[in-house]
């Protein structure tokens, strides 16, 4: 750590220099058993801005957040507070310090009321025990200068998800914090909720505090933050007024690509498009999930691969699970070969001929403690046994034949799996929905966080598994994987599908417009994209 | 200080970390693995030692006897702690089992204990089917039976009645071929649970529960269901080990059977180095585990040591295993 603790005991209670920055951070690198989370990153926070902070998942945005208010410790660069180098090693002396954040989870306690909440830790004593009039008294008074509408006597469990985050904002105003971190505020708020927290956090700036602002719903981002710095890889690739970029342009920072500059193939290992039948073998129409997917609905032929593009948020991976039956829908029609297939059991689509490899490889993925070939054979057991007796003859022929046809590396079919690379824990789970001869086989982000030689690997074997007649529905982040690796790009936006690429139209360029939410024939930005394109 | 030890045992100084499973050395992994059957033949040596007849037939039985219904109801136990659960209302279902029994003697030995089995397996059903469909906390299901149960047992159990059956009395204090009967039961029981966590589906799909539940149903195992079969067996085994307590002392106490039992099998499974928050049941080191805290109590109450001061060797024990788990999961997670 290069500085000790300059943090809570120094602080004066005059606000000291109110003309300087409050955040000043300068070089601030931290990575976690070698991999680089921020690089080098510079930021800067002045009084009354309210700042967007912006990247896509694995950009560094929650690391950066947590270097901020004491989670982690940076490995080296400078954080000055107030023009005071500090090094916060809690949340709590960060907070103490006058930086409040406020998480998508709401930290406070259900059980308590409004105004116990705000002075959480701080109540007013009266002859020492906890004044509970004044309390409320200094509550009330508190909610009704920042404008909201709340009784603070209520229990906060009982109000909705925007007032409890107001109430979180109201507590950081408390504390007398001068710079507010909000970390997706927003995600789980209805739009009136997000219009009076809106008008909470402008009050705040009004009053001098500086605000952080984190969101997926790009159209906050300008109607709410004059500033915006965007992180992608670690770095700060862009800082500037928020006005000067349109959302084409952001987009792109985001994603780290030009739109003008757009290279033709080459940084994937897909071959050329995949030859397939007429009918649909997955068609999937009206999935309907309350706040979450509007309607979305998709076809795939036997032997193509569907790419699902969106920014975070957009609803890729619910589209998926909602297929998969591990999403509960209000209405989704899903049918493999013409066959309905009733939603809501992932039991039911697995057996119709369903697979998902999900996301989050350690949440929803693996079973750590357990062998390479258990996790292997983990869904097909019931296939691999007789009158509820396991054959391990049987189970070994099969995980042999994955491992030597995925290269799966491991010690020995019993290594725990654990104990892996990323890229090898992706080749078993791999394997694992491949022994379920699957005919639609769900890719969310097969190639996220794995190396560059497995992700080669698992890139050809997606070419492989569609030249084989499986329909492959394949969500990825990464723009060339989308563009290369997919047939057709089905593109979401907010929950629903905003557009279709495919064919000439199938560019990056073209995906970047539509993943920013316009269509590429009628967004004006597009239009210099695409011409650039053709050359 | 399991560093050290690792630092003395590995003779290449300049071996670059090599994958953490090829190396065999005794650190908190291993302890928790072994250390159980380490301190089974610790307290044996140091017996053979330090007590008198000791080695006798009649002191072995004696151990073995009182033993066996607690290995039975461990193994219940180390079932549903390898799903992540816990089941406290195994003592209650061992008391509601003596109150049945008497209540069915007339349908002869086989009626009276089939009778029993079947309360058993009715609670289990229902902890495991309020867990497994309605979500509750399995601490808190289990609670709440374990309440209810106790005051079913006493309404309908009542006071001591003694058991005059001769299948009871057989099964109680009779043997084949020198074995006890009681202790035979608890040999085949081992079995079977070995067998069911070894080479069946089922064995396999509970550890993978255990392991990571929301892998698992992802993967499409029947979540639910196993869930509820863990409990019914957990329930049933109970009901075995009341069964054979009754057997054993002929006589059904259902206001006093089985008290405290719940814990003694979560001890039992622990110190068997079965990790608490699931993914893993260990059969044998269960069995171990009820043999040392067992023979600690005997080790001490054998050398005019008041059975209070055994208790809180035991506690001790219990701290020094669930230690052993949590250390080596916090270094872990600081290498990783």
């Amino acid at each position: 750590m290069p500085h000790p603790t300059a943090a809570a005991p120094g602080r004066a209670p005059e606000p000291p220099d109110s003309s300087g920055p409050l955040l000043t951070v300068r070089g601030v690198t931290k990575s976690f058993s070698g991999v680089h989370a921020l690089r080098g990153v510079d930021f800067t926070l002045e009084p009354g801005s309210i700042h967007a902070l912006v990247g896509e998942n694995g950009a560094g945005k929650s690391t950066f957040i947590k270097v901020l208010t004491g989670v982690h410790a940076a490995d080296s660069g400078e954080v000055r507070f107030l023009g005071e180098p500090v090094a916060f090693t809690r949340p709590a002396d960060a907070q103490n310090a006058g930086i409040s954040t406020i998480y998508q989870e709401i930290n406070l306690v259900p059980l308590l009321t409004v105004a116990q909440n705000i002075y959480l830790g701080r109540e007013p004593r009266r002859f020492g025990l906890v004044d509970t009039r004044g309390l409320n008294r200094q509550a009330a008074a508190l909610v009704e200068r920042l404008g909201i509408d709340v009784d603070v006597r209520a229990e906060l469990g009982s109000l909705g998800l925007g007032v409890q985050q107001m109430v979180a904002l109201a507590r950081a105003v408390s504390i007398d914090a001068r710079v507010v971190i909000m970390d997706e505020p927003t995600s789980s708020l209805e739009v009136r909720e997000v219009e009076t927290l809106f008008g909470v956090a402008r009050t705040l700036a009004g009053s001098g505090v500086g605000l952080v602002f984190v969101s997926h719903r790009l159209d906050e981002l300008w109607a709410l933050c004059d500033t915006v710095t965007v992180l992608r890889d670690g770095r700060v690739v862009h800082t500037g007024a928020m006005a000067a970029l349109d959302r084409v342009g952001l987009v792109s920072l985001m994603l780290g690509r030009d739109a003008s500059d757009v290279r033709a193939a080459g940084t994937t290992d897909f071959g050329e498009s995949h030859a397939h039948g007429d009918a649909p073998l997955l068609s999937v129409s009206g999935v309907e999930v309350p706040n979450r997917l509007h309607g979305v609905g998709l076809t795939a032929r036997p032997g193509e691969v569907v790419g699902l593009g969106g920014l975070l948020g957009s609803g890729r991976s619910e589209t998926l699970k909602a297929i998969y039956g591990d999403l509960s829908t209000t209405s989704a029609d899903v049918e493999i070969q013409g066959q309905r297939v009733r939603p809501g059991s992932v039991s039911r689509a697995l057996r119709a001929g369903i697979a998902l490899l999900s996301e989050d490889r350690k949440a929803e993925g693996i079973i750590p403690e357990m062998s390479v070939r258990d996790n292997i054979a983990l869904a097909v057991l019931p296939r691999m046994s007789r009158g509820g007796l396991v054959s391990d003859a049987r189970i070994d022929a099969l995980v042999e034949v994955f491992m030597r046809r995925l290269k799966i590396k491991a010690s020995s079919p019993q290594q725990k799996v654990r104990e892996l690379s990323g890229g090898n824990q992706q080749k078993v789970l791999l394997a694992r929905w491949l022994a379920t001869e699957p005919k639609v086989f769900l890719l969310d982000e097969p190639t996220r966080g794995i190396d560059v030689g497995a992700k080669r690997e698992v890139q050809g074997l997606i070419d492989e598994l569609a030249g084989q007649g499986l329909a492959v529905v394949l969500v990825s982040s990464e723009m060339d994987e989308l563009v290369e690796g997919s047939d057709r790009v089905v593109v979401l936006h907010d929950g629903a599908v905003s557009g279709e690429l495919d064919g000439d139209r199938l560019t990056s360029a073209d995906l970047l417009t539509a993943l920013a939410g316009g269509i590429p024939s009628d967004a004006g930005t597009a239009a210099g994209a695409e011409r650039s394109d053709r050359g | 200080m399991a560093e050290q030890t690792a630092t003395a045992a590995q003779p290449a100084p300049a071996a670059p970390p090599a994958e953490p499973h090829t190396r065999r050395r005794v650190d908190g992994a291993w302890f928790r693995r072994n250390g159980v059957y380490l301190g089974l033949v610790v307290l044996v040596v140091v017996n053979l030692v330090i007590t008198p007849h000791f080695a006798s037939t009649g002191s072995l039985r004696l151990q073995l006897v009182q033993v066996a219904p607690i290995i039975v109801v461990s193994l219940g136990m180390a079932m549903v702690i390898g799903t992540g659960g816990i089941d406290l209302s195994v003592g209650a279902v061992m008391a509601m089992t003596a109150a049945v029994i008497p209540l069915y003697i007339g349908y002869g030995t086989f009626g009276a204990i089939a009778a029993g089995l079947i309360a058993g397996l009715l609670s289990g059903a229902l902890a495991g089917s309020v867990i497994s469909r309605v979500g509750v906390q399995p601490i808190i299901a289990t609670l709440a039976i374990m309440v209810g149960l106790r005051g079913l047992a006493n309404i309908t159990g009542g006071q001591i009645k003694s058991i005059r059956d001769p299948g009871f009395r057989e099964l109680g204090s009779g043997d084949v071929l020198g074995i006890p009967w009681v202790v035979l039961v608890a040999v085949v029981v081992t079995l079977v649970v070995w067998g069911l966590m070894t080479r069946t589906t089922f064995g396999r799909q509970l550890v993978a529960i255990g392991g990571n539940a929301r892998a698992s149903t992802l993967a499409g195992l029947p979540v639910k269901r196993v869930l509820t079969t863990v409990y019914v067996l957990s329930g049933l085994l109970a009901a075995l080990a009341g069964a054979l307590l009754v057997a054993r002392n002929q006589a059904s106490d259902p206001t006093r059977l089985g008290q405290l039992v719940e814990l003694t099998a979560i001890t039992a499974v622990v110190v068997g180095g079965t990790p608490l928050t699931g993914g893993q049941v260990r059969v044998l080191g269960t069995v171990a585990g009820a043999l040392l805290m067992q023979l600690i109590t005997f080790t001490l109450v054998a050398h005019n040591i008041t059975d209070s001061v055994a208790q809180m060797v035991q506690a001790v024990i219990v701290i020094l295993a669930v230690y052993a788990q949590v250390g080596t999961r916090m270094r872990r997670r600081s290498r990783a």
